[in-house]
């Protein structure tokens, strides 16, 4: 719009830097504030982890004490167990699940528009919503169990939510109602921008529909991958909201995820320093996982660049 | 034997017909370039050869066997596209090797058969590579040694060089050419460019709106156009074309043009016997640019036939000198020696070949004589 200002004939021009003011504005104004939120409220937990604080912040210095606490107490140690789990299960299944439909939605069938739509729905619905109505549809008096029975089937039996070996089970069933659909519209973008010359040079070359997805599409599909992964590994390290609807880390604690650790000791227990030194366990394990991602992005631009 | 019957073949997606009984016999041995502009059906047409495609009508005979219900990796072919199409995440030496992997061959045989080609196109350096560390022209050569490893009776090309710089182009151009010599292949080489098709064909066919127009040695299509699309679309610039009058004269035909005005151009044909018919009637005058040359030039013959022309403009090209003049009000390009630069707005004069005019029928624009 200022530019376009600038070019009407007529009027004088105006400065380079008054022209784009509004850019510069629009870009620095909200950038510096998210920065500056995000890292003054990093620095300001991290120093927390290291004081006697608990209800509210006092200064002092503890050392690493919070930390072995943490570490030391079950509740850290079965959320990191159920993190193990939970996280390498939904990652694993929801890939799979993604890669599947997105196969199946390639193969030029009729509706695909709609279809893709309603895999991609739920990503739409709030956590709190998706943990809310899968802890009814667990519940076994209540949901799935109960309607099998009501249909005839009397033996038929599935509490795992109130299992404390299977809850976290539901909690990975939910997650990946939920995001699967990120993954397959991920992968179906990858499966389509594979050239078509190079499937027809392939059935040229003998090769069956088995081995031209195992052989030459799929390989093509890594790097979508690995950001799949990625996105979906630091989703599963910050998940709160879910299970706090679905299971609220129980039985008893069988479901604790870190984040809820985080929330019970700050807000439930005020043991504000540590919360805080939880949370930044919590950053570490996600610095884990991105700054290996970073550095590979870096080492693919670098090469790409070379290419 | 031929290597390629092609029987009134036609295709049409929904309401729109791409080939509409094509024709072609192609030899073993021959390279036959498909050439049109795009949109002619070219490239439906090998799709169809490939087994990529599927024909609305008509036959496909490739080695003596019709192959129409034959899938692609039966019909023993092998194709090179444009966008070379190599498997991005395999290495060279996979990418040549994946269809006699996928036919079982021994590994001895694939490595000896990767040996083989590798060194044929001079890339033995790069078989450890992936295609994304290779520079058009290596890509291009990966691509023709994926097809000539599989060494088929029909090798299908699909514009391959239309990626490539220009310079590169050329020196593909010949090494094609060279290899077609060396190994003796059938070669059906689709493109859009008429030079590709001048330069490698031993057989053209030109196609136009789904019709092959003229099928013929290089030559014959550039010296006896069957129709006026192929006088233009072939050779650059293309054939002067336009209307003039076939009149009687005491010592045979003579060609004029623009009849009745004070420039009007008079040129006596010789050898034109088949033009009898249209004495006194209208035709299409064709001339190719290099038949029109400077006034001193001498083509081989009798008596050179000068005449005196305006110059309405110059294109100096380094080679040649390229001039556009009005020869009996109609314009004209002509080709003429680098060092004379006619001015524009004179009159300047040029010799014409007569020898090589081309008349065509103004209602079914097909070649007279």
């Amino acid at each position: 719009m200022s530019n376009a200002a600038a070019i009407r004939p007529g009027r004088p021009a105006l400065p380079e830097w008054v022209r784009r003011l509004p850019e510069y504005l629009m870009i620095w104004v909200p950038l510096l504030l998210s920065a500056a939120h995000l890292v003054s409220f990093s620095l300001w937990t991290i120093w927390i982890s290291f004081t006697p604080s608990t209800l509210i912040p006092v200064s002092g210095w503890v050392g690493l004490r919070n930390y072995s606490a943490v570490a030391a107490s079950r509740n850290w140690q079965i959320a990191f167990d159920n993190l193990l789990l939970f996280g390498s299960a939904f990652v694993l299944l929801s890939l799979v699940t993604g890669l599947a439909l997105a196969i199946l939605l390639d193969q030029r069938i009729r509706g695909e528009n709609v279809l893709r739509s309603v895999f991609l729905y739920p990503l739409a619905v709030s956590f709190v919503v998706t943990g809310t109505v899968w802890s009814w549809l667990l519940n076994p008096g209540l949901g799935i169990q109960k309607l099998v029975h009501d249909l005839g089937w009397t033996s038929f039996k599935f509490d795992w939510l109130i299992d404390r070996d299977m809850a976290i089970w539901t909690i990975v069933i939910a997650a990946i109602w939920q995001s699967s659909g990120f993954a397959m519209a991920l992968f179906l973008a990858g499966l389509r921008s594979v050239d078509t010359d190079i499937i027809k040079a392939a059935q040229i070359d003998g090769a069956g529909p088995i081995r031209i997805y195992r052989r030459i599409i799929l390989p093509s599909l890594w790097p979508i991958t690995i950001t799949v992964v990625v996105i979906q590994l630091q989703f599963a390290i910050s998940t709160f909201d879910l299970v706090r609807a679905l299971t609220n880390g129980g039985p008893g604690i069988a479901t604790q995820l870190p984040a809820l650790v985080v929330y019970d000791l700050m807000f439930q227990r005020s043991l504000l320093g540590r919360g805080a030194a939880a949370a930044v366990l919590m950053l570490l394990i996600l610095l884990a996982v991105l700054l290996p991602y970073a550095a590979w992005r870096y080492v693919q631009r670098r090469r790409a660049a070379h290419a | 034997m031929a290597a390629l019957s092609i029987r009134t073949l036609s295709k049409r997606y929904a309401n729109l017909e791409v080939l509409k009984g094509v024709d072609l016999d192609i030899e073993s041995g021959e390279f036959t370039v498909l050439v049109g502009p795009s949109g002619c059906g070219k490239s439906t047409l090998l799709n169809i050869v490939a087994g990529l495609d599927h024909p609305s009508a008509g036959t496909v005979e490739i080695g003596g066997r019709v192959v129409n219900d034959v899938p692609p990796k039966d019909r023993d072919i092998a194709m090179v596209f444009q966008s070379y199409a190599l498997y991005p995440s395999m290495t060279v030496r996979q990418n040549i090797t994946f269809g006699m992997e996928c036919r079982h061959v021994p590994k001895a045989e694939q490595d000896a058969a990767v040996a083989n080609v590798a060194k044929l196109l001079q890339i033995e350096a790069l078989l450890g590579r992936k295609p994304s560390q290779l520079s058009g022209g290596q890509r291009q050569r990966v691509a023709m040694g994926r097809a000539l490893v599989r060494d088929p009776l029909l090798f299908l090309f699909d514009e391959p060089l239309s990626n490539l710089d220009a310079k590169l182009r050329v020196e593909m151009r010949m090494e094609i050419k060279r290899l077609h010599q060396r190994i003796g292949a059938t070669i059906i080489y689709v493109t859009h460019d008429q030079i590709e098709a001048m330069t490698m064909a031993t057989r053209i066919a030109v196609m136009h709106r789904g019709v092959v127009q003229q099928f013929a040695d290089p030559d014959t299509v550039y010296r006896y156009p069957a129709n006026l699309f192929v006088a233009r679309f072939m050779g650059s610039p293309p054939m002067n074309t336009m209307p003039a009058r076939l009149e009687a004269d005491a010592g045979g035909p003579v060609v004029v043009i623009g009849a009745g005005r004070p420039d009007e151009v008079r040129l006596r044909l010789q050898g034109y016997d088949a033009a009898a018919p249209y004495l006194g009637r209208e035709v299409v005058f064709g001339i190719r640019p290099e038949c029109i040359a400077e006034g001193n030039r001498v083509f081989s013959g009798d008596a050179p036939i000068v005449v005196h022309a305006p110059v309405e403009m110059v294109e100096p090209t380094g080679a040649e000198t390229i001039v556009l003049l009005r020869l009996g009000g109609e314009s004209a390009l002509a080709r003429i020696t680098p060092d004379i630069r006619p001015p524009p707005g004179t009159a300047a004069p040029f010799a014409l070949d007569t020898r090589r005019i081309c008349l065509f029928d103004p209602e079914t624009e097909r070649l007279i004589a």
